[in-house]
């Protein structure tokens, strides 16, 4: 019980402030001096003052926020859907209309944020109040149950008499007004939130102390980097400059993609200058990575590459694989003697080979990380400067920009690809077979 | 209704006095205990050293807060509007819908994109999983799930299985077959087990592992084929709603944000909460840019006309621009470094729930409650993280 009060005082809270805002703008539009412009307005014979039109609205919005029409036509359906706004001819369209149709502000009486939570009981007088007014003629869903019907109806005919004795005009605003809350307001609320708040003082601190001794770097040298990252990444972001030769999403063709893939023949300009942004962007790329492995081939060093994708391995695979592969790894690459021996320094070499002992997940970090780093300082820097690279670059395709096709109307057939779920059940399939055939093949060497 | 209970206390006997009472799950130096709102009262003042309340305790937060502030204002020697004014204005966006994904019967409460690019997979509230190819709009798979309120949904590296779970408390993987008769359903693998409902879930560099955010404040590291959990993260005071890998060349962090307006990076190793990064109650319905390194705020993503929250975020491909998508169904398009707004994208007829770019960077989808996804399309930074604030 204490969770859903709190709950409901929390969701309150934080839709108060969204309701705080629209009323800023609200205050703002009635201000005597900077504000709108009000005239009367005529309802059928009777005349309704302080009232606007819709396009006024949607002109002062735009001259106060310096926005655009669109904008300020979204900004103003949401006053009149929160109910801030209400529109005098058609009440229950909730829509604010650009044309001569006419608005008026609604008492703060009735703003949603005074009159949190509208209870059913109100609700129920309200249309009580209006069935003896129009004589029966209630909406489908503002039927309410006969007990309720009951409770109210003295409330309503009291309240009902007393409201004769008003002005015409003051009363059918004040009609207008109480029509206007109760659409938007109308029991039963919207979906609860609920948060659980636990407070843990003797963690807060923990993290406090850590924090104080943390190193920090001076905000221009990350903000510069941050920057010049932007701007090294700007040709080759697709929204803020398109793509060659056409973005697929809007020309439906599916050549950029095609050109793109893992095993094409000849890649694309921009994703070769890619692989020279960082090391990791090389290794990311499945083709730059066999590039790079055929040029440490050449620099006899390519046992540091393949020492750093097993471990990755390692690192990412089925938990119950790890002690058969850290086994692997220290038989290829760490022991004496072994084949593609990686040269690691001895401290982090003895502290691999004592974690080998126990095999987890995370023992070959350290030995990875070192071989990571000479690669990217040494291996790396030499290999973007190599022939193979700039040969590469050289050779490296730029697609030519889709000119708009003469009849931009007629849509091209969009085409579907192979799903990569495709390519697993192929291979699980061919594995299977093989091993039938091996299964097949040793019977009959046994039998024989 | 479903809409309401997101919260079960447990029931039952106390560890610390055996009375059987509505318990309160909480850990004690990384272990979890079930105890009675009494006994936890007694145990945190029972932590205290000789001479503090709980009220000292308070007051040494707030000065440690305070001077932890002022260490981080030392190193603030410039802004970032100020280092961005070299750079060229972002020049017009002419962004439009190009698909529009129908298929959902109730709200899309989340998304994500294959790698390979034209792919998605989008959860709903109906208890439906569909899995699109969001370039010709042919619904490849779709898969239904046994609760409603499937409220994060994931995609393989791999693309060849999605992972899902919400109010279920549960996080199932499913992997993805072509056999048009295959039920789906029935091979599917319960992975992670939390305490509440699922808020988030994405796969880390593998098919093997996946990393899930809850709403019982832990953040989990599970083994899939398994389902044993590697690693649980615990720091968060309230419900955990979103999280992120950081894509660094160690591979080892992670950031989640929780309804305690804190978003905390992890290391993904230790469990360690090794950094945190808070917000001022009085300035939510805004984004905000931290930078990892200065750790610190840099900027602040606002509009005085723009009154609803953000409730997701994704940035383009450079890092220039940010997506967000508001609960006043639109997404605002910002300028990062300059701190302007961009454009604006309307078409939603409801919230819109998760906005995300493609890997590729050429489009981003919005998913929304008004039961759609939009695919749009216009004429990623290990140092920085982005923290919305919630409604």
């Amino acid at each position: 019980m204490t969770i859903n009060t709190l709950a409901k005082g929390v969701w309150h809270r934080e839709q108060m402030s969204c309701f705080r805002k629209m009323e800023k703008v609200i205050v703002a539009m009635q201000d005597p001096d900077m504000g709108m412009k009000m005239r009367n307005q005529r309802l059928l014979i009777t005349v309704i003052p302080h009232a606007m039109t819709g396009r006024d609205i949607i002109e002062w919005l735009i001259q106060k926020y310096i926005m655009s029409e669109e904008e300020a036509v979204h900004l103003g359906g949401l006053l009149v859907r929160y109910g801030y706004i209400y529109p005098l001819k058609e009440p229950r369209s909730l829509l604010l209309r650009l044309d001569e149709s006419a608005y008026r502000f609604q008492t703060p009486y009735f703003w949603i944020s005074t009159r949190w939570p509208a209870s059913e009981l109100d609700y129920a007088i309200y249309l009580a109040k209006k069935n003896i007014r129009k004589q029966g003629e209630l909406m489908e869903y503002e039927k309410v149950s006969d007990e309720s019907y009951e409770l109210c109806s003295s409330d309503s005919a009291e309240i009902f008499r007393a409201s004769k004795q008003r002005r015409k005009s003051d009363r059918i605003v004040l009609e207008c007004q109480e029509q206007a809350y109760w659409l938007i307001n109308r029991p039963p609320v919207g979906s609860l939130y609920s948060l659980y708040t636990l407070l843990c003082r003797l963690l807060y601190h923990l993290i406090f102390k850590r924090a104080l001794g943390r190193n920090r770097v001076k905000s221009s040298i990350c903000l510069e980097s941050f920057v010049k990252h932007s701007e090294q990444y700007q040709n080759h972001d697709p929204i803020m400059q398109g793509c060659l030769p056409s973005n697929p999403w809007i020309s439906d063709d599916t050549s950029h993609w095609t050109m793109n893939t893992d095993k094409v023949a000849t890649p694309t300009r921009l994703r070769v200058e890619r692989w020279s942004f960082s090391f990791m962007e090389l290794l990311k790329d499945s083709m730059g990575k066999k590039e790079f492995m055929t040029y440490l081939e050449k620099e006899f060093s390519a046992e540091n590459l393949c020492f750093w994708q097993a471990c990755e391995d390692l690192r990412h695979g089925e938990s119950s694989r790890i002690i058969e592969k850290v086994e692997e790894v220290y038989k290829q690459f760490l022991a004496p003697g072994a084949a593609r021996w990686v040269n690691i320094d001895s401290k982090t070499m003895d502290k691999t080979l004592e974690g080998i002992r126990h095999p987890h997940r995370f023992v070959m970090d350290d030995a990875q990380m070192h071989i990571y780093f000479l690669m990217k300082k040494d291996s790396y820097p030499r290999y973007l400067k190599s022939d193979l690279y700039k040969n590469m670059l050289a050779k490296a395709i730029v697609p030519q920009e889709t000119k708009k096709s003469v009849f931009p109307f007629m849509r091209r057939q969009r085409h579907s690809s192979p799903s990569p779920a495709q390519a697993v059940t192929q291979a699980t399939e061919e594995d299977g077979q093989a091993k039938k055939a091996e299964q097949a093949g040793t019977n009959s060497a046994a039998t024989s | 209704m479903c809409d309401q209970t997101f919260m079960a206390i447990t029931f039952g006997p106390c560890d610390n006095c055996s009375t059987t009472s509505p318990l309160m799950n909480i850990y004690i130096k990384n272990e979890p205990t079930n105890y009675c709102s009494f006994c936890v009262e007694m145990m945190a003042c029972q932590g205290l050293l000789k001479g503090e309340t709980l009220a000292s305790l308070k007051n040494e937060s707030e000065s440690l807060k305070k001077k932890l502030e002022e260490e981080r204002a030392k190193l603030h020697d410039v802004e970032l509007h100020q280092v961005a004014e070299k750079i060229e204005v972002v020049s017009a966006l002419s962004i439009k819908t190009r698909r529009v994904l129908k298929g959902h019967g109730n709200k899309v409460l989340c998304m994500d994109w294959c790698k390979d690019k034209r792919r998605l997979v989008s959860s709903s509230q109906d208890g439906k999983v569909i899995v699109w190819d969001g370039f010709t709009l042919n619904k490849e798979h779709a898969v239904p799930m046994p609760c409603t309120w499937v409220m994060a949904c994931a995609y393989a590296p791999s693309g060849c299985a999605i992972a899902c779970g919400g109010l279920d408390n549960k996080c199932s993987v499913y992997p993805l077959s072509l056999d048009k008769n295959e039920n789906l359903a029935a091979k599917k693998k319960s992975v992670a087990m939390h305490t509440n409902y699922l808020s988030g879930c994405t796969f880390t560099n593998s098919d093997m592992q996946i990393l899930t955010s809850s709403g019982d404040g832990t953040c989990a590291l599970w083994d899939v084929e398994s389902g044993q959990l590697l690693q649980s993260f615990h720091g968060h005071t309230a419900d955990v709603l979103s999280l992120d890998l950081a894509p660094s060349e160690t591979g080892n962090t992670f950031v989640s944000g929780g309804c305690d307006k804190k978003a905390n990076v992890w290391d993904m190793r230790s469990g360690q909460n090794v950094q945190s990064f808070e917000t001022h109650e009085s300035d939510i319905n805004c984004c905000r840019l931290y930078d990892l390194r200065a750790d610190r705020e840099v900027a602040v993503y606002q509009k005085d006309s723009i009154i609803f929250g953000v409730s997701s975020l994704d940035f383009s491909l450079s890092g220039r621009l940010l997506f967000g998508g508001y609960n006043d169904y639109t997404i605002n398009i910002w300028d990062v470094l300059k701190g302007n707004r961009v454009s604006m994208l309307f078409g939603h007829e409801n919230r819109v729930s998760t906005v995300k770019v493609s890997p590729d960077g050429t489009s981003v989808c919005s998913a929304s409650w008004d039961n759609t996804l939009r695919v749009s399309r216009a004429l990623g930074m290990p140092w920085l993280l982005v923290l919305y604030s919630l409604t």
